[in-house]
């Protein structure tokens, strides 16, 4: 594959990534060649059995870790080539995250958690923003409360409203619904694929939940490091 | 800017969820314990200050055992210079039945040349300046002399023979002595009052002085136009000399009590190290969020600093106001100790708290913000990913250099540093390691009865280098608590216990020849055997086998006092009870040879004389010639009247002599003394039960005010507790649910708990017992030649306070993780 232009158009691409990390056993081989873009607006899940790479595999596609070797394109922007606060930057341009934990910062309020990354973007009344996407998710009551004082799924919905909130040119979602029961997951995703469309955001979805992958436009298949399945390819 | 807004915005939460208060208290408790201290010294050493222009009362003062002559006054005037006489003996005086032995002070009308003296028209009322000094007829008496007697303003006092009334509170005076009070209260008297009293005449022991003041040049100029003409009995003081002196013992007060705080405040160190470094783990959560959600690592590194300055800031507020507070109470448990008030404190110590916070804060927090800087992102997906640990030179160093700054603030001698310092690290070292050796022993014994036994001694065990600083640092404070209670009060007794139960409490001085007849009489008439009387001639050494005594060489710098202060010498036939013959021979009964003389042994050894050598001695203007015949060890715990210059009978028979007596009177015949002295106004009574209850009393609050300054000590112990506790509390809370979903009782799990602390406590008890058994030893065996007793009851406090208090903090910082619902524990896990 020509090094630029189709990985750079596409607003995700991995380009012959490789991941290996050493143990006391060897070295061990995350994942291997994975290659693949996604266009603008698109929502793709990324499926496999526990141990495949799903995670590691968000981890190299948002940043938060380098591959051994090959390039992540990133909103046109090389990742792999870029240092820890570079990358911190352009996650914090076009990246959002919805965490499994859901991670939100104990010491903030709802409001302040939401209103975060718009202020890390440097984006225009971060307030009114946060409270607009706030009532979207249906917390607009709730907004002064801390994570402490919220359930399970009012904490996954203050964290999607974070996720949207700086408008990200991608979303990433690992496992949400992996600590809700099934009622609280299902209305969590309607949530997200509501906000999903109404701002053509491109979505990145890791899941156990065969389901909720069959929700997404495209659906990638890792076993063991490697790219198995695509349903685009295969369509 | 962003940084800081978030820093400012999550740090009231932070505050509120109670997981940075150990931090915060360790900071306020560093700064406490230096401004408290800072307080107390600042405002003894602003006292010293003022008063060292003044302490003299004048620029030069000449006393002499014998009237001022005329013509030194003439001299001093003919320069231009003011002039004041002072005339000051001890004497008992009295106000209806009861009595008090007083400093008199007698002044002219110019007294007093520099400063002011202040008085009160009631006791505890607002005191002022005065330029006057008391009318005619009339006294002004220290509170404590009036509270002593039971008399308010108004009342009369009988001085000697005549009644004078108490005018006024005397607050204060300029040459009073600096800081704390002489033994003896003191009355200002007027001049003129002073013969109508008859204690003046020949042999009583007044002090007269000489006050001159002046321009500079005119001051040097007449002191060296009269130096040449002054006797050897008359004493110079200046201005810088006495200064200097109080100055100096300042100086050495306050050095001692910044090193107690040090000790304070380098355990805060630790606590403040301990919780830094649960401060950035407990973060690490948060950054790899804020990393993953965008933020730069200056954004990280910021917003902790902001928030880690916060706390520094906050801590020394909350630590200047604790340590302001504990000045104050300190001060007041000392009150009476200082003659007046001390003026307030200034600001510096606040300075000194806010650098040492800071430098505390740079030092031992420092290492552990910047391993949170680098906190891998990938942290959010996987949370095993942790930042490599700060490198182990980065931490010492930063650590090490942060004690020396503080150190060197304090000490401010680079070699004196170097020393402090090193002593430090080889102190701590080893009580590092008896810490470790105590931890192996308690994982020993795990082996013993039941789960909830085995469970917290393994706990000890497991977390060994934790377990030792804990045991170390709870055992300091203990040891410095320990040691200031049990053994001053331990030493008091110990040397109350040498004393002979029939040890005279009564000494009388100042008997004339003519006196002993009628005072024994006295005596017998109140059914009390008659004392013996012994002489006593004052005389000044003048050479020793021929070399003068001023230019001599001595082995001891003892010695050269010992051979130039004015000496008192007495005669015996026989040797005293209380006496044992080391050397040479005592002379017989009717020995009417040369004049000889023996001396006690230490006098001997400290200014390098023996058997057979010369002492020649100036008495009245005569000289004496004298052979050592014999070397003498004197029991001083006898209390009987001992000299270090016995001489052999009739060698001082041309001499004007007094004599002393000493003997035991039971509280129910102390009437007997009043008759005495009323009798006999000059001979003064010294009430050695008084004395000694007056002396116990001043180290009881010295000493208290001192445990003051080592409670912040202990404290700093507790907050090392509280630090490691916290830093474990994760893992607490995980055990203990494991354990009770796995059937344990709770009651179980607290029993370990428990069994935890309570070993760590007793290890510290033990550590503290036998440090301050050991520091007790040495103080009481080579300070005050005392024998040291096994002390049970220090032991049975330390091990069972060291217990007790661990247990209780202990479980105090670890209730959370015991209490705390065993599904939410292993479900967040």
């Amino acid at each position: 594959m020509s090094n630029n232009s189709p990985a750079a158009a596409a607003v995700l691409a991995a380009v012959n990534v490789t991941k290996v990390v050493t143990s006391p056993e060897g070295d061990l081989t995350i994942l291997s060649d994975i290659s693949f873009s996604v266009e603008k607006g698109a929502s793709i899940a990324v499926v496999g059995p526990s141990g495949a790479g799903k995670s590691t595999l968000l981890a190299l596609l948002a940043g938060l870790d380098l591959p051994t070797s090959g390039k992540v394109w990133l909103d046109g922007h090389c990742l792999t080539d870029l240092d820890e606060d570079g990358r911190a930057a352009a996650r914090a341009r076009s990246v959002g995250f919805v965490f499994q934990a859901f991670h939100l910062v104990p010491s903030l309020n709802a409001l302040e958690n939401v209103m975060l990354p718009l202020e890390l973007a440097d984006k225009d009344a971060p307030r009114d923003r946060a409270m607009t996407i706030l009532a979207q998710v249906g917390l607009q009551d709730r907004w002064s409360h801390y994570p402490a004082q919220l359930s399970g799924g009012e904490k996954q919905r203050v964290a999607i409203a974070r996720a949207f909130a700086a408008e990200p040119a991608v979303l990433f979602a690992d496992e949400p619904t992996g600590n809700l029961d099934a009622r609280t997951g299902d209305k969590i995703m309607n949530i997200m694929f509501e906000l999903n469309n109404n701002r053509s955001t491109t979505l990145v979805l890791v899941t156990h939940d065969t389901t909720l992958a069959e929700r997404c436009d495209r659906e990638i298949g890792l076993d063991a490091g490697l790219l198995v399945t695509d349903s685009r390819a295969v369509a | 800017m962003k940084a800081v807004r978030f820093a400012l915005r999550s740090f009231g939460r932070e505050l509120r969820s109670g997981e940075v208060v150990v931090l915060l208290l360790s900071v306020a408790l560093a700064v406490a314990a230096l401004t408290a201290v800072g307080f107390l010294t600042d405002r003894i050493g602003k006292s010293v200050a003022r008063q060292a222009n003044e302490v003299l009362a004048a620029d030069i003062r000449l006393r002499s055992p014998e009237p001022i002559p005329l013509q030194w006054r003439q001299a001093a005037e003919a320069h231009n210079l003011r002039t004041a006489e002072t005339q000051t003996f001890p004497s008992v005086i009295f106000a209806g039945d009861e009595s008090s032995l007083t400093t008199v002070k007698g002044v002219s009308e110019e007294y007093p040349l520099r400063g002011h003296v202040r008085i009160s028209d009631r006791l505890f009322t607002e005191q002022y300046e005065v330029d006057r000094i008391p009318e005619p007829g009339t006294v002004w008496a220290d509170g404590a002399l009036m509270a002593r007697l039971g008399i308010s303003v108004g009342d009369a006092v009988s001085v000697g023979e005549v009644d004078l009334k108490v005018a006024a509170v005397l607050t204060y005076r300029p040459d009073q002595s600096i800081g704390f009070a002489s033994l003896a209260p003191s009355i200002l008297v007027n001049l003129a009052d002073m013969p109508r009293t008859g204690l003046i005449n020949e042999g009583s022991r007044v002090g007269y002085a000489l006050l001159v003041a002046g321009e500079e040049d005119a001051v040097n100029a007449f002191y060296a136009a009269v130096e040449k003409s002054l006797p050897d009995s008359v004493r110079v003081r200046n201005r810088e000399d006495s200064s200097g002196r109080a100055g100096a013992a300042a100086d050495r007060a306050e050095r001692f009590l910044s090193l107690t705080a040090v000790i304070s405040v380098l355990l805060s160190a630790v606590a403040i190290a301990m919780s830094a470094r649960r401060f950035a783990h407990r973060r690490m959560d948060t950054v790899a969020l804020m990393k993953s959600l965008g933020a730069s690592q200056r954004f990280i590194i910021t917003a902790a600093s902001v928030q880690i300055v916060l706390l520094g800031v906050l801590g020394v507020i909350i630590g200047c106001v604790v340590g302001f507070s504990a000045e104050r109470l300190i001060t007041s448990m000392l009150a009476d100790l200082f003659q007046s008030d001390l003026p307030d404190p200034g600001l510096a110590p606040v300075a000194l708290g806010s650098a040492a916070a800071l430098i505390l804060v740079i030092g031992f927090a420092l290492p552990a913000l910047v391993q949170l800087r680098n906190t891998p992102p990938l942290r959010v997906l996987r949370h095993d990913a942790i930042p490599p640990p700060p490198s182990r030179i980065f931490v010492a160093g930063s650590s090490l250099l942060a004690v020396a700054a503080l150190l060197y603030s304090i000490i401010g001698d680079g070699l004196m540093l170097v020393i402090v310092l090193g002593g430090m690290l080889v102190i701590s070292g080893c009580l590092y390691i008896v810490g470790r050796g105590l931890v192996v022993l308690i994982g020993r014994s795990r082996g013993g009865v039941g789960i909830a036994w085995r469970y917290g001694l393994a706990n000890v065990a497991r977390r060994g280098r934790d377990s030792a600083v804990q045991i170390v640092a709870f055992g300091l404070g203990l040891t410095v608590l320990l040691l200031l209670t049990f053994v001053r009060t331990e030493l008091l007794e110990s040397w109350q216990q040498s004393l002979d139960e029939d040890a005279p409490n009564q000494f009388l001085i100042n008997i004339q020849p003519q006196e002993r007849d009628s005072i024994a009489a006295i005596f017998e008439a109140a059914g009390i055997t008659a004392p013996g009387f012994v002489p006593l001639v004052r005389a000044r050494m003048s050479t020793i086998n021929g070399e003068d005594v001023k230019t001599r060489e001595y082995p001891a710098e003892d010695g050269r006092w010992m051979a130039n202060r004015e000496a008192n010498l007495s005669w015996a036939t026989t040797l005293g009870d209380s006496n044992e013959l080391i050397e040479g021979e005592w002379w017989e009964p009717d020995y009417q040879g040369p004049p000889l003389v023996s001396v006690e042994e230490d006098a001997a050894l400290e200014m390098g004389v023996g058997l057979g050598d010369q002492l020649n001695f100036m008495i009245a203007g005569q000289e004496v010639e004298l052979t050592i015949s014999s070397l003498r060890r004197i029991n001083w715990n006898s209390f009987q009247p001992n000299f270090f210059m016995v001489l052999s009978p009739g060698a001082l028979d041309d001499y004007p002599v007094t004599f002393v007596a000493s003997l035991k009177i039971d509280k129910q015949q102390k009437d007997v003394l009043l008759t005495l002295v009323r009798a006999h106004p000059t001979v003064s009574v010294i009430d050695l039960d008084a004395i000694l209850e007056q002396v116990r009393s001043i180290i009881d609050k010295a000493s208290l005010a001192v445990q003051a300054v080592f409670v912040f000590t202990l404290a700093a112990g507790i907050a090392v507790l509280f630090a490691a506790v916290q830093s474990t509390i994760d893992e607490r809370r995980f055990e203990s649910a494991m354990l009770r979903a796995l059937g344990v009782r709770r009651r179980t799990v607290l029993a370990g708990v428990l069994t935890e602390f309570a070993a760590l406590g007793f290890a510290a008890g033990l550590l503290a017992s036998a440090g301050a058994s050991i520091l007790a030893f040495i103080i009481a065996v080579n300070l005050f030649e005392l024998e040291y007793n096994f002390s049970p009851a220090l032991w049975f406090a330390g091990l069972l306070g060291g217990t007790v208090l661990v247990c209780v903090s202990g479980f105090l910082a670890a209730r959370g993780a015991i209490n705390a619902p065993p599904i939410d524990v292993l479900r967040a896990a």
